[in-house]
């Protein structure tokens, strides 16, 4: 009776694993060969692959996907023409993703996280004929390999954008004389705070920009920035707000993932601190609705869109791609009931003052380092700390720091007067 | 009597109450797969009704999908080999370990240090020793890290009776940390936090391709510890006073065996296999080293050691299964646009009746009439 059973079982697995060798045998040969790209020739069916690190529940994949989607929509893309793969480590599972797209016949791959990098760049050398995007990456050039880009928004405008509605609040709130002795240094500087993800210079050009938005609007501030060395720590990120908080700082500014800070604000102003946030990525209302003036956000569709409708066409990618509110690639989210009176209209003034390039971020009669202005800054090109290589280049020129257009991955990385890292170094 | 009695419940189904439970002697080899693979299908039915209820799909499509994530293509097929591998390594690490009661959970530790060791090898003498010689100081350097991450708590507990569970967990946390200060060190490149992969261009330290496999080595490599182990244990004086060691260290003390030594010993073994593991990890699969490297499989193969009993050949099947589980999940998020959670209930579903299945074979209640039919 037994052994019956067990013959019948075993002879069933047997016919499942032939149906596994059958199958795999099928998908082995069908990578199709007319699917070889022709140079300058059109390819409407294009067929796309997309590495992401998380899935929709997760904030920074949630905006590549709705972008990729946007993207899709405007240039009528068919749904099989995206492979998306989702919850991708950055370890040898992204290259193994990146080989199994290009088996799925994929011409055109995205990763969407920094650590993806160096294992698109290890397809991109097998596969020379599939063009490979490492979102925020910086090594397309120095890998020297012709199939590899990067892409990033000029998410530095936005800051500045977002600095200059947190600094209209400030502006309200030293007229309503709102401010206490607390919220000042030594100085006579209003203090405000930044929680910073790790001390590169992505997050050093985003605090910058941030602090230079708030001080064109009230001279005399003061910047703390605390670093959490993760992405994305919701009770790090909480604490760091909090701390900045104690320290009498009345906007809480954000280069961190979470909803952490923002929450922690809310918390904070329901037992009577007066603080404000602003946010990244989403608009923070939803945790923090007394306290949130605006986030700072890319609209990722934008290069979505320009890359696949460039490999359409048959042409190659740039290596580097940065655009800002020129190309609407950045924004900030809808100003909050918090923010104080007459921002819409100074943010628009701004947003069209940078779009017409009178407004430049980096303008270096704007900033200071050691108490001097800052007239030359060679920036690391070729990712080996030093800047004194042939290949590194002046990035100062016409009056200001030009930032994402040498390399399309922010290298701002001056360290100016008036802010302070409370734990780098 | 018991006969007889086993006879009727037998025909009444086993999914009867039960009247009694007792712990079986052993079973039949074929009879407790036919009970582990009867776990399997029960499993696939309420998984296909839960993911009916939740989901709205064809169960059925939902099945082919996940097959297809572990053995849809041949590259798939080859990553699904590594995966198993790579746990199967683990396993074989654990088993000494376990079978002798010494629960060494810091396997995780264990492969990282290995792994450092082998990145280690790769950047200082990747482009300084001719390959077979990095190869050998690879091997050594990973055996010796692994080694020495496993001895530490066998030594505290044969000196001063210290608990080794917590010991060797608490060395998976010294391990992580040692390795994040590698990463900050060796990132590459600089300020990226990351080490990105070793030799790129020129391969150095990485594995060979074998018949024209990238993984073939990996493949060679772990089955050849695995029946090694098998054999160790099995037939070797060693693996003898491991199993009484296990049984009961009274008795080992009893009969001679100097327990102390045997904690040691078998310690360094099973630390120098992980540390190999880690070897495997970072010059045959990963090319770099980073706090994932390990990736919680050192965990995993606690699953995995305990589900095979110890046994190096089963545990090969059982890595097999668990990695396809993890395949199959990772492509139905992927086609069906389910979320990760989705197909780690199925996952969950599926361990939960192999797991409970052993059960049914540790213990004896309706079955045992048949139990004595088939031997």
């Amino acid at each position: 009776m037994n052994r019956k059973v067990l013959s019948v079982l075993l002879a069933v697995a047997m016919v499942f694993c032939m149906f596994a060798l059958s199958a795999c045998a099928d998908t082995g040969d069908k990578k199709d060969p007319d699917s070889g790209k022709d140079e300058g020739t059109a390819n409407e069916d294009i067929k796309i692959g997309a590495i992401l690190l998380g899935d929709e529940n997760e904030g920074y994949t949630a905006a590549h996907i709705d972008g990729i989607k946007k993207a899709a929509e405007n240039l009528n893309l068919k749904e099989d023409q995206i492979v998306w793969r989702y919850s991708v480590p950055e370890n040898e599972n992204c290259y193994d993703a990146a080989m199994e797209l290009v088996d799925a016949g994929c011409e055109l791959i995205f990763s969407n996280s920094f650590g993806h990098q160096t294992y698109m760049q290890q397809a991109a050398s097998e596969v020379p004929d599939v063009t490979f995007v490492a979102m925020t990456g910086d090594t397309a050039v120095t890998s020297g390999l012709d199939n590899l880009c990067n892409a990033f928004t000029k998410i530095y405008q936005s800051r500045y954008v977002s600095g200059v509605v947190a600094g209209m609040k400030l502006a309200e709130l030293e007229k309503d004389e709102k401010l206490t002795e607390d919220n000042y240094d030594e100085d006579g500087n209003i203090l405000v705070g930044y929680v910073g993800a790790y001390p590169y210079a992505e997050v050093i050009s985003g605090y910058t920009a941030f602090f230079l938005g708030i001080q064109s609007v009230v001279e005399n501030v003061a910047m703390q920035v605390q670093f959490t060395n993760s992405w994305f720590d919701i009770t790090a990120e909480g604490e760091a707000a909090n701390m900045l908080m104690a320290n009498g700082c009345v906007i809480i500014g954000q280069h961190a993932d979470s909803t952490g800070a923002p929450a922690a604000v809310q918390a904070a102003h329901e037992n009577g601190t007066l603080a404000f946030s602003v946010g990244y990525n989403i608009d923070m209302q939803s945790v923090a609705p007394d306290v949130a003036l605006t986030s700072a956000t890319n609209n990722w569709a934008v290069y979505y869109e320009y890359a696949i409708s460039t490999m359409q066409k048959g042409e190659t990618l740039p290596k580097n791609w940065a655009e800002g509110f020129e190309q609407d690639a950045v924004a900030i989210t809808e100003l909050s009931a918090a923010c104080a009176e007459g921002t819409e209209e100074k943010v628009e003034e701004v947003i069209s003052a940078i779009k017409a390039g009178e407004l430049h971020v980096f303008d270096i009669t704007k900033f200071t380092v050691d108490g001097k202005q800052v007239d030359s800054c060679v920036v690391d090109l070729n990712n080996n700390l030093q800047n004194t290589d042939p290949e590194d280049k002046e990035a100062i020129w016409d009056g200001y720091f030009h930032e994402s257009e040498l390399r399309s991955a922010p290298s701002f990385a001056l360290n100016i007067d008036g802010i302070t890292k409370l734990n780098a170094d | 009597m018991q006969y007889e009695a086993g006879k009727i419940s037998a025909k009444k189904k086993h999914r009867e109450p039960l009247l009694r439970i007792a712990k079986r002697d052993s079973m039949p080899l074929l009879l407790s797969w036919g009970i582990r693979i009867i776990a399997v299908l029960l499993s696939l039915v309420v998984c296909a009704v839960v993911i009916y209820a939740i989901t709205r799909m064809n169960p059925l499509k939902v099945y082919g999908a996940m097959f297809e994530g572990a053995f849809g293509s041949e590259r798939k097929i080859w990553i699904t080999i590594r995966d198993t591998v790579s746990l199967l390594c683990i396993g074989v690490a654990l088993a000494p370990a376990f079978k002798m009661r010494f629960w060494n959970i810091g396997a995780e530790g264990q492969v990282l240090v290995g792994g450092i060791a082998t990145a280690a090898c790769m950047i200082y003498l990747g482009d300084v020793l001719p390959t077979p010689a990095l190869f050998l100081v690879m091997i050594i350097t990973s055996c010796l890290a692994g080694a020495l991450w496993g001895v530490i708590p066998a030594v505290f507990k044969s000196r001063w009776g210290t608990n080794e569970t917590l010991f060797t967990l608490m060395m998976n946390y010294v391990a992580i940390q040692i390795t994040s200060y590698c990463v900050a060190l060796w990132e590459n490149p600089p300020g990226s936090n990351y080490v990105g992969i070793i030799h790129p261009q020129t391969k150095a330290g990485w594995f060979p391709s074998l018949f024209g496999q990238q993984y073939m080595l990996n493949v060679i490599l772990v089955l050849a510890l695995a029946v090694g182990m098998f054999i160790y244990l099995r037939s070797t004086k060693h693996g003898y006073e491991i199993s009484v060691v296990g049984q009961s260290e009274s008795t080992a003390r009893y009969a001679g065996i100097n327990v102390g030594k045997v904690f040691v010993r078998t310690m360094l073994i099973s630390g120098a296999v992980a540390g190999l593991t880690g070897f495997i990890a970072v010059s045959g699969s990963s090319h770099t080293i980073s706090v994932n490297t390990a990736g919680g499989r050192g965990f995993t193969a606690i699953i995995v050691a305990w589900m095979a009993k110890f046994n190096t050949m089963t545990m090969i099947i059982i890595s097999l299964l668990l990695i396809f589980l993890e395949k199959g999940a990772n492509e139905i998020a992927s086609q069906f646009n389910l979320n990760d959670f989705a197909s780690q209930i199925i996952t969950g579903i599926i361990l939960f009746f192999i797991i409970g299945s052993e059960f049914f074979i540790n213990y004896q209640m309706i079955w045992r009439g048949k139990n004595k039919e088939v031997a």
